[in-house]
């Protein structure tokens, strides 16, 4: 059975906490993040999502510090992660408590094996070689690449790359991780996998989670909170079944689950109306047969 | 019309990728090619334009087989929309990407400059005319990818993951356009692991696992058969799933797109 993650409750510790972000690019004439104030607590596993475009691979640069340590520009504003002022702390540091896993695995792999690309932040923060190996297998295990242990990274397909990039973040086990669309490449089995691990993660070692995602199909259910941006700002910041059922998320362009449609359509027509909007064909099934019970 | 006949491919480190693969693509047919990662999708349409050769059998593309024509030559009818369009783009703006090919084809420079326009247009992208790609997000460098292949109106369109970094509009925008370039006459191939996308389209369907094709059919056919698409590890669309589950109480479930699922559902709810 699925575990119901409706009841699982987040605790009341900011982790990441931005007011007034504004963010331009060097050369740009416009911010790609316009004063976004938002507020992510500990253990929350957060859907970021919007138009492409819209500035949530930005937004999430700043939650590692690659913005602006990487990328300059011009950065006002708040923002605060974990208890650093992001402004203030330097990368290496940052990124031994937030792993960022970025849209094009590409960029992130350089290691001549899938093992050595996963180990080397462990490397890094002189873990001892047994408990290296440990995590190092959990991690291949679970993204189920443990079979390419010994290829080199850029031989592999664009799925699996992002497996490997996965790994590398689960072996971290970092306080937050944040995921810009890491399954994009991935098959939706193979995706769907993906989720599950990292809501494991999430319930097991209360790591925040922040995913950057479209398919909202399959990352709804997962999520207990969702952030909608378009143009930079961010006009929605709820709960899934608030924010995904609002007209505005329908008119931004969400990519709001099929089944979820299918119920708005209908209750448009005036012909199905329920208490709790459905994100999941499950919800959508026992919603038609409680209506339908007794045909 | 696009002829793979018994076709096998094994890539230089070993990796075999293709076994013995039959398949025709015929003018004017919406195709996808669906299947897990690392199934052969990507390897089975690079042979389309020849940009791969097959290391035995033989691909066929309007009689004329690949190992003897150049892949410039076959370019000019079969476009080729890479999965990453990093591995694609180059230029220092978006206009001069679009520009590139239909110069290389010899086009004219006042038909460069409306092939141009037009493809920024289609695909929304006029505001980054003088943009560089690399400034773009994802899913808009997917765009631009898109475009610079369209601009030269290749006779067949394979587009590799094109809704991967899209979002709900683009993909709905991209849909449409696809069955319009189809229903223009063009062959569109996408390649492809994104069902619900297929469920509103309605393309036929090759299914992949593993170096084989191991089913093909219509949409309908393919994608109501949870057993033959988690072999291929793909999932049943939402709407199936829903139509599924409600199968005892005397629904069809052959049903995979929005539009028909509310018809049907709203039948049965109104006489409640």
């Amino acid at each position: 059975m699925e575990p119901n993650f409706a009841s699982y409750s987040v605790g009341l510790m900011a982790i990441i906490k931005t007011e007034g972000l504004t963010y331009t690019y060097p050369v740009a004439t416009k911010p790609a993040v316009e004063d976004v104030s938002i507020t992510i607590e500990k253990g929350e596993f957060a859907v970021l999502t919007g138009p492409s475009g819209c500035g949530k691979t930005t937004l999430c640069r700043c939650f590692n510090g690659l913005i602006p340590h990487f990328y300059r520009g011009d950065l006002q504003g708040h923002i605060r992660v974990i208890d650093f002022d992001v402004r203030e702390t330097p990368i290496h540091k940052l990124a031994l408590h937030v792993g960022l896993v970025f849209q094009n695995p590409e960029n992130q792999l350089f290691a001549l094996s899938v093992e050595k690309d996963v180990a080397f932040g462990l490397e890094n923060l002189g873990m001892l070689r047994e408990e290296m190996q440990k995590r190092v297998n959990y991690a291949l295990e679970t993204s189920g690449i443990s079979h390419l242990r010994l290829k080199a990274p850029h031989e592999l397909s664009g799925g699996q790359q992002q497996r490997v990039a996965i790994a590398g973040i689960i072996a971290m086990q970092p306080e937050v991780m944040v995921l810009d669309e890491p399954t994009s490449f991935l098959d939706p089995l193979g995706a769907e996998k993906i989720f599950k691990v990292i809501r494991i993660l999430n319930q097991s070692l209360n790591m925040t989670v922040i995913l950057v995602e479209h398919r909202l199909d399959l990352a709804a259910r997962y999520a207990n909170h969702v952030i909608v941006m378009d143009r930079g700002k961010v006009i929605l910041d709820g709960e899934p079944k608030e924010v995904l059922s609002s007209e505005k998320a329908r008119l931004v362009g969400v990519g709001i689950p099929k089944v979820t449609r299918l119920y708005q359509r209908l209750e448009e027509d005036g012909i199905l109306k329920a208490s709790e909007i459905p994100l999941s064909s499950e919800e959508m099934i026992a919603l038609l047969r409680g209506v339908l019970a007794g045909d | 019309m696009i002829d793979v006949k018994r076709v096998s491919f094994t890539y230089p480190n070993g990796t075999e990728a293709l076994r013995e693969v039959s398949i025709r693509v015929r003018d004017g047919e919406f195709l996808a090619v669906m299947g897990q990662n690392g199934a052969g999708k990507t390897t089975l349409v690079k042979l389309f334009n020849g940009l791969l050769k097959p290391t035995s059998g033989k691909v066929l593309v309007d009689n004329v087989n690949t190992k003897d024509t150049s892949v410039a030559k076959l370019a000019r009818s079969v476009g080729f929309v890479f999965q990453n369009p990093d591995n694609q783009l180059f230029c220092e703006t978006v206009e001069e990407e679009i520009s590139f090919a239909l110069r290389n084809f010899g086009f004219d420079e006042s038909r460069v400059k409306r092939r141009v326009t037009w493809a920024l247009n289609l695909l929304g992208l006029n505001e980054y005319r003088k943009t560089s790609p690399f400034m773009l997000s994802g899913g808009e460098r997917k765009r631009v990818a898109l475009a610079s292949v369209l601009a030269w109106d290749p006779k067949v369109v394979v587009m590799d993951e094109p809704t991967i970094g899209q979002d709900h509009r683009q993909k709905e925008k991209l849909r449409q356009f696809i069955i319009q370039l189809n229903s223009q006459g063009k062959t569109v191939v996408i390649v492809t692991h994104d069902v619900e996308f297929v469920a509103e389209c309605a393309p036929r369907i090759v299914l992949m696992s593993s170096g084989r094709i191991v089913a093909e059919g219509s949409s309908k056919e393919i994608l109501t058969d949870p057993e033959t698409l988690t072999k291929a590890s793909i999932v049943v669309p939402q709407i199936t799933q829903v139509f599924m589950g409600l199968a005892d109480l005397g629904f069809q479930f052959d049903v995979i797109d929005l539009l028909s699922a509310k018809k049907l559902l709203s039948e049965r709810l109104i006489k409640k």
